[in-house]
């Protein structure tokens, strides 16, 4: 069970928190200029990487805020947690 | 019954405080402070259990958690009798009743027993190889495997006791409070952190506590009195919480931990009476310090099962701690020094140790001479070959070994007599939990043990579970590892004069050779599973190779002690026979629990009405003084119907039904999903999130909407309201409410963060009463003369603000039935209030309630669809008839760029249609699949049907459908195949009623 530090409330358990899929994929601006294959690639296509993950987490049974998480997935480690928006850390 | 199997040199017991206790139906007497099994031992019983499959008798081996055959079923009430416990663990009080298990008749004659000389006939994978042909056969095998199998009786009532949670959080947890488990507590608390320490035992001290050699010592005194100053200064400080009887289940990431607080097991019936019985703590610990010890292995010999065969060490105990004579003749079989200490304490005691059979060829350790000073007889480099006696050990067969220490060297067979034979292969590091959190193992060569080498999170591992056996290296590490654990200058242990017996020599022969053929020979590895070395052969015989596929083909540490004793003989015995090095055989995954949970304590309070949340609206005392019926809806208890005498369901809807259309009908709406949306992006948000437009709805308009997901497919659906300009509150369905909130959340503050809008849960806010039919408007015009309902004042699909006596209300008139219809919302307190003056109004047109069954009726003969009924994720708007409300001018929403793929464009996808039985009073199955040929193999399946009700407006049976191409089937025949007829129907057009809405604006 995590121990998870919510960028605006700070630690929490495991149970307070939802998982929100890989992060840093942006909703295209203008989807109908896709083709099917572009469109899918956004829609369907996720990463399942066993070592560093960039996820998306959300704070739902707290202050309901989403945030970005690198997490390592062979132990679970979590390398850094950092607010929606901020670009995440080069290497 | 006699207790001449006492010493009067015991500390732990209370001689005074006698106990009465009943085993397999006869009454014993024990002392204050004895387990079931010394207390057995005490009365001269080592027989209590039959072996899992070869119904071997078997006898008490250990004395602590990792006990793998004195297994026993504990209590006679049908609630709360506990099988599968071990006997070394129960701690005896007045009235306590215990009973063998896995025999029948009883444990000393046990038609099973004939298993034992079948054994040739059941080897390893026997009943895999064996009852899987013919597979039909298999149900009749399983009877009979299961009779004589089985550990232990389920109770069949529900469990009286009380178990609770706790949660605890503290700066250090340390687990077991043996010699360093107690120098860390100390250590920890004394530099001011917060900690917590957990035995599984009653008593604090581990194996030290009783050690009362002169040969170990600690700052000049005996090691069992300076470790008791130790504990009570312990007692003495603050800021440290201690608690016995706790067994911790699992260490998880993160540090944290599950462990399992027994508080009345070791009470009689009447001092339990209202406490709490076990309690779940959930730990959250900064830094773990795991000081959980080491288990003694057995050896691996032919014939090492029967009753009479204990571990060295337990036999020492039940002496020392427990002042039980375990045999009247020992005799002790070891590979190191441990069996000399119980020897030597034996004799000092004055208890006959015949000799000491030890595979090594010397050893000139301070305790073997020792040993040999009071004149113990040693037979070096020997080993047993084999053991006599049926219910109890009667005599060994012992052979000398030769120097590669697989065969012998003469053929000499030596018999000697003995009752009790203490056995000692060495000590295993306890490092389940260790590994449990994502520790990782090394493999120490020179002794043969993994211990510890990764460490996961803030966590330590110290003492022996650490791989340090000996007493002078335990106190020198552990006080060392404290220190740089906890980043601290000393502990209080650092200069501390130890002195110990040194073990100069130790030696491991995974399995001891006998004189006869393998193939003839019992060596047990797993004692509970019957699983012995010859399996393993057999398993690595036939091609098996990896350690987790030899573990579940042989059985092999999958018992209730988890092969706490075995796994390390099989891991050595794999190594030999293959050539592997037993450091890259690997061990296998210890799983939680260490020691078996009661499904009491993982639940603990959540059972009965307590098991899941309910919601209830504020209307639901009024909706059970009426006779509802309740349907659960998410975590909401909904009113479902409300018969009437004896009315059925079917009757009760007929009525209800007919009702509402006639004259007047009132549904509790309260639990629809309620949101508030401001700001000056609203309209923009919505726009986006729906799938038609709504920034030119008007201030006091409603307006249904559809939500997609980004594949395209129908999501949820509800009415959304415009408040003021800025202002909109917008209905979700009941079970849709927190996931519709959570999506429209992820999308403002990860995709649009932009846009200025905030939202508001509002559904426990308000209570909604909605009144329908023709006689509605009347209604609502005695609730509020000074409304003008006129349709040119408040027509169809708009909202008012108004005033129910002195409380403010919104009323949307808004229908999901066809009729014309009100929705009032009230603020929640005043919910019953409102209901109770609609039934009141309306009682002169007969207003009657109805549930969701109804209200699911009446929606159906419109047509209209409910989300999670009609669709099931894979439809979209299209796909549902509903391109009316999808916006072609949009250029983009929520799940729009999906519906131009070419999947989501087939004609041939499944699409909502209305279907007629061709015999109308026939009501079809909803789930019921769809085919167009009657004749056809494999039959092609077109689709199933969604929603299907008797309309007693229409007076025909009516259903909606998904069918494949179904929106060009209009009037095509097809049919329902059903078990014992087939059903004709006829496709049509899924709104079977009013389809011109003059009922919405009458
Ligand atoms: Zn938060």
């Amino acid at each position: 069970m995590f121990l998870i530090n919510c960028p605006y409330c700070g630690e929490r358990d495991q149970s307070e928190f939802k998982a929100g899929g890989e992060a840093h994929i942006e909703r295209p601006k203008q989807p109908t200029e896709l083709s099917d294959d572009e469109w899918a690639e956004y829609l369907f296509m996720r990463k399942n990487i066993k070592g560093i993950q960039f996820e998306r987490w959300n704070h739902a049974h707290g202050c309901r805020k989403w945030f970005n998480m690198i997490r390592d997935t062979s132990n679970d480690e979590i390398k850094l947690i950092y607010k929606m928006g901020e670009k995440p850390p080069k290497g | 019954m006699s207790q001449n199997l006492r010493v009067k040199s015991s500390n732990f017991i209370d001689e005074t405080s006698r106990i009465s206790f009943k085993f397999n139906g006869k009454t014993y007497y024990g002392f204050k402070g004895d387990t079931l099994a010394s207390a057995l031992l005490a009365n001269d019983i080592h027989l209590v259990g039959r072996s899992f499959k070869y119904h071997r008798p078997r006898g008490i081996m250990t004395s602590g958690s990792e006990e793998p055959n004195a297994i026993v079923q504990v209590g006679n009430d049908k609630a709360i009798t506990e099988p599968n416990v071990r006997a070394t663990e129960v701690e005896i009080y007045n009235g306590l009743e215990a009973k063998s298990q896995n025999c029948w008749p009883s444990v000393n004659f046990d038609i099973g027993g004939i298993n034992n000389f079948l054994s040739p006939l059941l080897p390893a994978g026997f009943y895999y190889k064996t009852f899987m042909w013919p597979a039909s056969f298999w149900e009749k095998y399983e009877i009979a495997i299961r009779h004589s199998a089985g550990l232990g009786r389920s109770p069949t009532k529900p469990d009286t006791d009380i178990y609770e949670h706790r949660y605890i959080h503290c700066d250090v947890l340390v687990i077991g409070a043996g010699i360093s488990g107690i120098m860390a507590a100390k250590t920890a608390t004394k530099n001011n952190l917060n900690t917590l320490l957990l035995d599984e035992k009653n008593e604090l001290g581990g194996m030290t506590i009783y050690q009362n050699s002169e040969k170990f010592k600690i700052d000049n005194k005996i090691s069992s009195e300076w470790l008791n100053d130790e504990i009570e200064e312990l007692n003495k400080l603050d800021n440290l919480e201690i608690k016995t009887r706790t067994s911790v289940a699992a260490y998880h990431g993160y540090n944290y931990l599950l462990a399992r607080e027994n508080l009345t097991d070791h009470l009689s019936k009447d001092e339990k009476e209202n406490k709490v019985r076990q309690r779940l703590l959930k730990i959250r610990a900064k830094k773990v310090i795991v000081a959980t010890g080491s288990l003694e292995r057995p050896l691996v010999f032919n014939n090492n099962d029967r009753p009479g065969i204990m571990l060295s060490s337990a036999v020492k105990k039940y002496a020392d701690y427990y002042g039980v004579i375990c045999g009247k003749n020992n005799i002790f079989f070891t590979n190191n020094d441990t069996a000399y200490e119980s020897a030597i304490s034996l004799l000092k005691k004055g208890i006959n140790v015949h000799c000491i059979i030890d595979i090594r060829e010397n050893s000139n350790s301070s305790i073997v001479k020792e040993a040999q000073d009071l004149g113990l007889k040693i037979y070096w480099s020997h080993t047993i070959v084999d053991t006599h006696g049926y219910k109890r050990l009667k005599q060994i067969s012992i052979m000398e070994l030769s120097k590669d220490g697989q065969s012998f060297a003469n053929s000499n067979k030596i018999v000697l007599d003995c009752d009790c034979l203490g056995m000692s292969g060495g000590w295993t590091p306890a490092v389940h939990l260790f590994t449990q959190s994502g520790g990782k193992l090394k493999f120490r060569e020179k002794d043969q043990v993994f211990i510890p080498n990764k460490y996961q999170s803030e966590q330590v591992s110290i003492g022996s579970c650490n791989g340090d056996f000996e007493l002078d290296e335990i106190i020198k590490n552990s006080s060392d590892i404290l220190k740089d654990f906890l980043k601290i200058e000393k502990t209080g242990f650092d200069n501390i004069n130890v002195e110990t017996s040194k073990e100069t020599s130790k030696k491991n022969i995974w399995l001891l050779p006998s004189d006869k053929i393998v193939g003839k020979t019992k060596p047990f590895v797993d004692y509970q599973n019957d699983a012995t070395a010859k399996d393993i052969k057999l398993a690595l015989r036939e091609g098996f190779r990896s350690i987790e596929h030899v573990k579940r083909y042989t059985t092999t540490g999958m018992g209730t002690d988890q092969g706490k004793l075995g796994n390390m003989h099989a891991l050595g015995i794999i190594a030999d026979t293959t050539g592997v090095k037993m450091g890259e055989v690997g061990t296998t995954t210890f799983r939680p629990p260490y020691t078996p949970l009661t499904f009491g304590t993982i639940v603990g309070r959540n059972v009965g009405e307590y098991f899941d949340i309910f919601r209830r609206t504020p209307m639901n005392d009024w909706h059970i003084n009426n006779n509802a019926e309740f349907e659960n809806v998410g975590q909401w208890k909904r009113a479902w119907y409300y018969p009437r005498g004896n009315e059925t369901m079917y009757e009760a809807v007929q009525r209800e039904s007919k009702a509402t259309r006639e004259s007047a009908g009132i549904l509790d709406a309260s639990t629809l999903g309620k949101i508030d949306i401001q700001g000056s992006d609203a309209s923009e948000f919505l726009n986006r999130v729906y799938t038609n437009a709504w920034s030119k709805l008007g201030i006091g308009k409603c307006r249904y909407g559809l939500m997609l997901n980004e594949d395209g497919m129908v999501y949820d659906d509800g009415v959304t309201t415009r408040l003021g300009e800025n202002h909109y509150i917008m209905t979700t369905t009941t079970g849709g409410a927190a996931n519709v909130m959570g999506k429209l959340e992820d999308y403002l503050q990860t995709e649009w963060p932009e846009l200025d809008v905030y939202l508001t849960s509002v559904t426990d806010h308000f209570a909604t009463a909605t009144i329908g039919g023709p006689n509605s408007k009347k209604i609502l015009n005695k609730l509020i003369p000074d409304l003008d309902l006129s349709d040119e004042n408040f027509p169809h699909m708009s909202f008012k603000e108004e005033k129910i006596g002195k409380i403010n209300c919104r009323i949307m008139r808004i229908s999901f039935t066809g009729e014309l219809s009100y929705e009032i919302n009230i603020q929640a307190s005043y919910g019953k209030s409102l209901w109770e003056q609609c039934m009141d109004a309306g009682k002169e047109f007969n207003i009657t309630p109805y549930g969701t069954e109804t209200m699911h009726l009446l929606r159906a003969e419109k047509g209209f669809i409910i989300v999670g009924q009609d669709t099931d994720g894979t439809m979209t708007p299209i796909d549902l008839q509903m391109d009316w409300v999808v916006s072609k001018k949009k250029y983009d929403f929520i799940g729009k760029r999906s519906l131009y793929r070419s999947d989501t464009m087939r004609e041939d996808r499944k699409q909502m249609v209305g279907l007629l039985t061709n015999d109308p009073n026939t009501v079809l199955e909803e789930g019921a699949q769809i085919i167009s040929e009657l004749n056809q193999t494999p039959v092609k399946m077109l689709g199933h049907v969604t929603s299907s009700y008797f309309s007693p407006n229409l007076g025909k049976s009516i259903a909606l459908a998904v069918v494949k191409g179904g929106k060009n089937m209009m009037g095509k025949k097809l049919f329902i195949p059903m078990e014992d007829k087939t059903i004709n129907v006829t496709v049509v057009d899924p709104i079977f009623l009013d389809k011109e809405n003059k009922k919405l604006n009458a």
